[in-house]
C-alpha cells in the first residue's frame, strides 16, 4: 500500500538529521500559520500563487533562490566545520553516510535551486520590460514552469524529513548511483526532483526564446536589444538545447534503477562513461546558462553606473553568441582522465582555452566602459567590480585546468572545487546579487538600504577569498574532494581559515537579510517615485516602479540602442491621453495545481507507491486537459483607466 | 490575447507596420508566436531523442551474449508500421486542409483515419515488444536491448500522447467549431505528428535497417 515507506524513513535515531527536519517542519508550519493567522490566503492565492504575470513569477523565482541559498549554505558551513576538526585521527561530528548526503545536497541545491531560479527569475522579471512588451510569449506556461521548479525544490527538501538524500555527489555518477550500490531512496529523490524541475526549466527556456525572438517593442531590431536580452537569449537557447539531454540521461538512469535496464551498469554491457559524456553534454552548457545572464547583468550595471553606453556593444553580442556555440564543444574537459587519448584530450583542451577568448573580450569591454565614466559606487556596481576581480582569477584557474596534463594532477582535487566556486560564486552569485540590488526598486518601488548592501558585499567578497583560496593550496597539496576526514595534519590550518571564511560569508548573508528587513521598514524613505532611480538607459526604467500589470500603457517606439536614455536626452514626453484599451490574461491555477500533482507523483515514485504515482500522473494530465479546454479569460484595461494611472504616475516627474 | 492586442494597437498607432523591417515590426501576431514556440519545443524534443540515438549507437553492439538486432528484427512487420505512420501524416495534413476550408465532415473523416492508422502503428509496436519479451529478449537482457526498447518505446509513448491529443482536438473542434485558437492548436498537433515521422525515419534507418543487416 505504501511501497517502501515506513516509519523508519523518519530519522528519529539520528540527532542532526532529526534537528534539521524539525527545523524545516517548524519553519514551514510557522509560515503557513502566519499566513492563516493574518488571513492572507486570499491575497496570496489571487496575487501570487495563481498569477501569470511575468514580474510576479520572476519575484517568486528569486525568492525561491534566496530561501534555498540558506538551505545550501547551512550544508556548506556544516561541511566546513566538519573538515576544520576532522583531521588526524578525529572523525568530526558528521558520519560518512551523512557527510556524503550533505555535499550531494549542497551541490544539487546550489546549482539547480539557487543559481538557476536566481537567473531564470531575473530574466523573467526583466526581459519583457527591457523588450518593451507586456508579458512573455506564454504567460500561463510561465506559471507552470515556475511551479514545477518549486516542486523539485520541495522534493529535495522533503528528503531531509522523510528518508534520505543521494550520497553520490551532485551529478550522481554511475555505477555508484545504480541500484546495486545505492539501493536507498536518496538517488531517486535526486532524480525525480531534478526531472520535474528540469521540465519546468525547459518550458521556461522555450518561453523566453520565443519571447525574445518574436515579441519586441516596435522598432527594436536585434541590434537594438539591451545586452541583458542578448545574454538571456543565448542562455535560453542553451536551455532548450541542453536540458533535453539531461532529461534523457536521467531517464536512462531511472530505467536502470526501476526497470533493471543496463545503460550504465557494470554488467549486461552497460557503459558508465556514456553517462559521463551525456551528463556533461548538458553540464557544460549549464554553467554558461548560469553565467551568461550574469554577464548581461554586469553589462547593464556597468553602463548605468558609468553613465556611458556600453563599450563595444557589437563585440559583446558576438562574444555572447560565440560562447553560446562553443559551450557545446568543451564538455570532455570534465573528464580528461577518462583516457579518451591524447588527440581527443588535446581537441577539448584547445576548445576550452578558446572559449576564454570571448570571455576576455567581455572583461575588456567592461573595463573600457568604466574608463572615463562618471562612476557611481552604488551597491550593484560594487558586486560588479568584485566580480571582475574574482571571476578573472577563477577563469585563469579554469584555463590552467584546460591543459590536459595539468588536469591529470588537479582532477577531483580541492583545486577544482576552488575553481568552480570561484566562477559560480564570483560570477553567477555576484551577478545575481548585483541584479537583485539593481532591479529591486523596479520590482517593489523602493531601493534597498545602501549601507547594509555594502556590508553584505564586503562580507561576501572577503569571506569568499578566505573560504576558497586555501582550497587552491590544498588541491595543489594533494587533497581530494569529498573527504569526510583526513590524516594529514598540515592541511588543517588551511581548513580552519576556510571555516573562518564561511563564517564571514554567514555575516554577509545576515547582512543581506537585514538589508531586506530594514529597507522594507524604511520603504517610505527609499521610495522610487519616478520609476528611474539609477538614471537608467533601458526601457524597464521608463515605466512605473513597480510597473502596472500591463507594463507599458503604450508600447514604446524604439529608434536606437539604450532606448530610454535617448528618449530622456530628446526630452520625449509620455502620452497622457488617448489610450487604446489593453487585454491581459487572467490568473490561472493551472501551474499550481499541476505542480501539486507532480509532487504527489514524484513522491510516490520515489517510494514505489505505484497507485499513488498513477493517481498523480493522471491527475496532472487531467488538470492540463481541463485548463486547456477552458478558454482563457482576459481582463480588459480601458483607455480611461490607463490615462488616469499614467497621469498619476507622471505627475511627480513633471513636478521636479 | 496579449500579442494580438499589441499588434493591432501597433498598426493603429504607427500605421506603418507593413512597411518596416520584420525585426522592427513589434510583437508578432499570436498565431505566429504559438507556432514558433511549438517549433522550439519540437526541436528540444528532437534533442532528447538525439541523446537516446547516441546512446543506442554506443550500446548497440553490447549484447552481453544475448541476441543482436539481426536475430530479432522483422522488417516486414516494421514496413507495415512505417506505412501506417507515414500515411497517417498524410491524412492528418488532409484534415488540416479540410478545416481551413471549413469542411468539418472531411476533417472528422481524415482525423478518424489518422487515429486508426496511429493506433495500428502502436498496436504493431506493442505486439513486437511483447513477442521480444516472450522470447527472452526483454529490456533488461542487455545494454543493446535496453537502448532499443527505450528509444523505440519513447517514440511509441509520443505516438500514444499524440493519439490522446488527437481526440482532444477533435472534441474541441466539435464543441467550439474551427475558431482561431482551436485552429492554432490543430496546427501544433499536426506539427507534432509530422515530427514523429521524422524521428521514425531516423529510427527505421539506424535501428532497424542498419541493425537487421
Amino acid at each position: 500500500m505504501l511501497g517502501k515507506l515506513t516509519w523508519s524513513a523518519i530519522p528519529l535515531g539520528q540527532p542532526i538529521p532529526m534537528a534539521a527536519s524539525l527545523f524545516i517542519t517548524i519553519g514551514v508550519f510557522a509560515v503557513l500559520g502566519l499566513v492563516t493567522w493574518k488571513g492572507w490566503w486570499p491575497y496570496v492565492w489571487r496575487e501570487w500563487l495563481t498569477s501569470v504575470d511575468h514580474k510576479r513569477i520572476g519575484v517568486m523565482y528569486v525568492l525561491l533562490a534566496l530561501v534555498l541559498l540558506l538551505r545550501g549554505f547551512i550544508d556548506a558551513i556544516m561541511m566546513r566545520s566538519q573538515l576544520a576538526i576532522a583531521a588526524g585521527g578525529a572523525q568530526g561530528y558528521l558520519p560518512p553516510e551523512h557527510y556524503d548526503q550533505i555535499f550531494s545536497a549542497h551541490g544539487t541545491i546550489m546549482i539547480f535551486f539557487m543559481a538557476m531560479p536566481f537567473m531564470v527569475g531575473l530574466m523573467n522579471f526583466v526581459v519583457p520590460l527591457q523588450l518593451g512588451v507586456r508579458d512573455v510569449a506564454f504567460p500561463a506556461l510561465n506559471a507552470i514552469s515556475f511551479w514545477l521548479t518549486a516542486s523539485g525544490a520541495l522534493l529535495v527538501n522533503l528528503s531531509l524529513v522523510v528518508g534520505e538524500f543521494a550520497r553520490t555527489g551532485w551529478l550522481a555518477y554511475p555505477p555508484l548511483s545504480e541500484l546495486q550500490f545505492s539501493p536507498g531512496v536518496g538517488v531517486d529523490y535526486y532524480l525525480w526532483a531534478l526531472q520535474i524541475a528540469g521540465i519546468g526549466t525547459l518550458l521556461a527556456g522555450i518561453n523566453m526564446v520565443t519571447t525574445i525572438l518574436k515579441m519586441r517593442a516596435p522598432g527594436m531590431s536585434y541590434m537594438r536589444m539591451p545586452v541583458f536580452c542578448w545574454t538571456a537569449l543565448a542562455s535560453n537557447l542553451l536551455i532548450v538545447a541542453a536540458f533535453p539531454i539531461l532529461t534523457a540521461t536521467f531517464g536512462m538512469l531511472l530505467l536502470d534503477r526501476y526497470a533493471g535496464m543496463h545503460f550504465f551498469t557494470n554488467d549486461g554491457g552497460g557503459n558508465a562513461m556514456l553517462y559521463f559524456n551525456l551528463i556533461w553534454a548538458w553540464g557544460h552548457p549549464e554553467v554558461y546558462i548560469l553565467i551568461l545572464p550574469a554577464f548581461g547583468i554586469f553589462s547593464e550595471v556597468i553602463a548605468t553606473f558609468s553613465g556611458k553606453a556600453l563599450f563595444g556593444y557589437r563585440s559583446m553580442v558576438l562574444a555572447t553568441m560565440a560562447i553560446c556555440l562553443l559551450s557545446f564543444m568543451v564538455w570532455l574537459h570534465h573528464f580528461f582522465t577518462m583516457g579518451a587519448g591524447a588527440d581527443v584530450n588535446a581537441f577539448f583542451g584547445i576548445m576550452s582555452m578558446i572559449i576564454a577568448v570571448p570571455t576576455g573580450v567581455k572583461v575588456f569591454n567592461w573595463l573600457f566602459t568604466l574608463y572615463q565614466g562618471r562612476i557611481r559606487f552604488e551597491v550593484p556596481l560594487l558586486w560588479t567590480i568584485g566580480f571582475m576581480v574574482t571571476f578573472t582569477i577563477g577563469g585563469l584557474s579554469g584555463v590552467l585546468m584546460a591543459v590536459p596534463p595539468a588536469d591529470f594532477v588537479l582532477h577531483n582535487s580541492l583545486f577544482l572545487v576552488a575553481h568552480f566556486h570561484n566562477v559560480i560564486i564570483g560570477g553567477v552569485f555576484f551577478g545575481g546579487m548585483a541584479g537583485y540590488n539593481y532591479w529591486f526598486p523596479k520590482a517593489f518601488g523602493f531601493t534597498l538600504d545602501k549601507r547594509l548592501g555594502i556590508v553584505s558585499f564586503w562580507c561576501w567578497f572577503v569571506g569568499f577569498y578566505l573560504a576558497f583560496m586555501p582550497l587552491y593550496v590544498l588541491g595543489l597539496l594533494g587533497m581530494t574532494r569529498r573527504m569526510q576526514h583526513y590524516a594529514d595534519l598540515s592541511w588543517q590550518p588551511y581548513m580552519i581559515v576556510a571555516e573562518i571564511g564561511a563564517l564571514v560569508i554567514l555575516c554577509g548573508i545576515v547582512a543581506t537579510i537585514a538589508q531586506l528587513i530594514v529597507s522594507i521598514r524604511q520603504r517610505e524613505r527609499h521610495r522610487d517615485r519616478g520609476g528611474d532611480p539609477w538614471n537608467g538607459r533601458t526601457l524597464e526604467w521608463s515605466t512605473a516602479s513597480p510597473p502596472p500589470a500591463y507594463n507599458f500603457a503604450v508600447l514604446p517606439e524604439v529608434a536606437s540602442l539604450d532606448a530610454f536614455w535617448i528618449m530622456k536626452l530628446r526630452g520625449n514626453r509620455m502620452p497622457v491621453e488617448h489610450f487604446e484599451s489593453i487585454r491581459m490574461p487572467k490568473n490561472s491555477a493551472n501551474g499550481f495545481v499541476t505542480a501539486f500533482f507532480a509532487v504527489v507523483m514524484g513522491f510516490a515514485l520515489i517510494w514505489h507507491i505505484w497507485w499513488m504515482a498513477i493517481f498523480g500522473l493522471v491527475s496532472a494530465a487531467i488538470t492540463l486537459v481541463v485548463f486547456g479546454w477552458l478558454e482563457r479569460g482576459e481582463n480588459e484595461v480601458s483607455g480611461e483607466e490607463l490615462a488616469m494611472s499614467e497621469r498619476a504616475r507622471l505627475r511627480p516627474v513633471d513636478a521636479t | 490575447m496579449n500579442a494580438e492586442a499589441a499588434s493591432t494597437e501597433l498598426s493603429e498607432v504607427t500605421g506603418a507596420a507593413a512597411r518596416r523591417a520584420l525585426a522592427e515590426s513589434g510583437p508578432a501576431p499570436v498565431a505566429i508566436v504559438v507556432a514558433y514556440g511549438f517549433w522550439i519545443f519540437l526541436l528540444s524534443d528532437i534533442i532528447m531523442f538525439s541523446a537516446l540515438f547516441a546512446s543506442y549507437a554506443v550500446l548497440s553492439g553490447q549484447t552481453a551474449g544475448g541476441p543482436a538486432g539481426r536475430d530479432l528484427f522483422n522488417l516486414h512487420h516494421v514496413g507495415v508500421e512505417t506505412v501506417c505512420l507515414l500515411f497517417s501524416s498524410y491524412t492528418c495534413g488532409l484534415g488540416l486542409l479540410a478545416v481551413e476550408r471549413r469542411r468539418l465532415d472531411g476533417f472528422y473523416l481524415s482525423f478518424a483515419l489518422t487515429f486508426v492508422l496511429g493506433a495500428t502503428f502502436l498496436g504493431l509496436e506493442i505486439s513486437e515488444f511483447t513477442s521480444l519479451v516472450a522470447r527472452g529478449a526483454g529490456p533488461s537482457r542487455s545494454a543493446f536491448l535496453s537502448a532499443f526498447f527505450s528509444l523505440v518505446g519513447l517514440h511509441g509513448v509520443h505516438v500514444c500522447i499524440g493519439l490522446i491529443w488527437l481526440l482532444f482536438t477533435v472534441a474541441q473542434v466539435a464543441a467550439r467549431g474551427p475558431r482561431d485558437f482551436v485552429r492554432r492548436r490543430l496546427l501544433c498537433f499536426s506539427l507534432f505528428w509530422h515530427a514523429l515521422d521524422i524521428i521514425w525515419v531516423g529510427l527505421l534507418t539506424l535501428v532497424y535497417l542498419m541493425g537487421a543487416s
